[in-house]
């Protein structure tokens, strides 16, 4: 008996120690890829998919409108409205908006912002061929129609 | 001696480290939007009241023309198309890479424009679609042309600072004489109609 009791005594913990280190590896890895949100999204946003997708290298650069049906719709009504830094816009404001946005960035990439237009698949061309007039008029030439990869 | 006995192991006691981790983790993972700086990448053409209005004909087999109803239906080249978008990209590519032979279709890649008419109805989602196929067609071609796989196309002309990436390009979309492009990727997207229906 006495033999068995004696091999009961050895230590039975999991080392715990590297627990943290792993766990902040995690953090770690969350915290370089976080980007916190800016805006709060208020309309539907289901992004269509495609398959020729290019990516922007200069993120500054980059300012974005959302478009689609409002989340809120009894307080906003059900048709696709534009939203610009948590704000719902008309087409003919866009214009200004684009100012706005050049005015940020360093004077001599000012022709070079590129608007990425996330738009949900529900929209109609209508509405996004206004916001595209309005941002030839405010000489913001690079479009970006945000899209997801299609997986096949 | 006795005095030492309960301090035998000084340890500071790291066991809810974890837990502290954990909640940053926590947070991070809530408030995170992986982003997604993805799309289909077009340029605008100038503002429309500073062009100068001409009237340039292009001839019609020079035009290669997708139109699409409020309804989501396909007119191309005049006639319904109810087949997989995706057959698009092969018309497309016989239709720029004709060089004249069939007196139906373009003169030559340079000459060749595809058209792209929607109603103001039409979603977003088959306008993409659409567009997506005629692009692939282009840079499947100009992909081939520089003997590169598309995705790598695509990533050579994000890039272009870089000499090498420069050479391919110029390669793939071939330069002629007068330094424009002997491949241009001509689609222009025509203002909506506002037909419905």
């Amino acid at each position: 008996m006495s033999k068995f009791k004696k091999k009961a005594n050895t230590k039975q913990d999991i080392p715990t120690s590297a627990l943290p280190d792993i766990i902040f590896m995690l953090l770690f890895f969350f915290m370089v890829t976080t980007v916190l949100r800016e805006v709060t999204i208020n309309v539907k946003q289901r992004i269509p998919e495609a398959t020729q997708l290019r990516k922007l290298e200069r993120k500054s650069l980059v300012s974005y409108l959302y478009v689609g049906e409002p989340k809120k719709v009894e307080q906003w009504g059900s048709e696709p409205r534009i939203q610009a830094n948590d704000v719902f816009i008309e087409p003919s404001d866009v214009t200004l908006w684009v100012a706005q946005e050049k005015d940020k960035l360093n004077e001599v990439e000012r022709d070079q912002i590129t608007i990425a237009l996330k738009v949900d698949s529900e929209a109609k061309r209508g509405l996004i061929s206004d916001i595209e007039l309005q941002l030839r008029k405010a000489n913001a030439r690079k479009l970006l129609y945000s899209t997801i990869l299609e997986l096949e | 001696m006795a005095r030492n006995k309960g301090r035998e192991n000084p340890e500071i006691n790291s066991s809810s480290m974890a837990d502290i981790a954990f909640l940053l983790l926590i947070f991070f993972l809530v408030t995170t939007t992986i982003a997604n700086d993805k799309g289909l990448l077009i340029p605008l053409p100038p503002d429309p009241d500073q062009m100068e209005d001409l009237d340039i004909k292009i001839p019609e087999r020079n035009l290669f023309k997708i139109q699409i109803n409020s309804a989501d239906k396909m007119l191309v080249e005049g006639e319904p198309f109810t087949n997989d978008p995706k057959e698009l990209k092969q018309m497309i590519k016989d239709f720029v890479n004709n060089n004249g032979r069939d007196p139906e279709s373009s003169d030559n890649p340079q000459k060749a424009i595809v058209s792209l008419k929607t109603d103001r109805g039409t979603t977003q989602a088959k306008f993409i679609e659409v567009l997506d196929n005629i692009q692939a067609a282009y840079y499947e071609m100009y992909a081939s042309r520089a003997g590169v796989a598309t995705e790598e196309w695509r990533k050579i002309i994000d890039n272009l600072k870089e000499p090498d990436n420069r050479r391919l390009y110029d390669i793939g979309r071939g330069v002629d004489a007068d330094g424009k492009a002997e491949y241009p990727m001509n689609i222009s997207i025509a203002e909506p109609t506002k037909i419905g229906g």
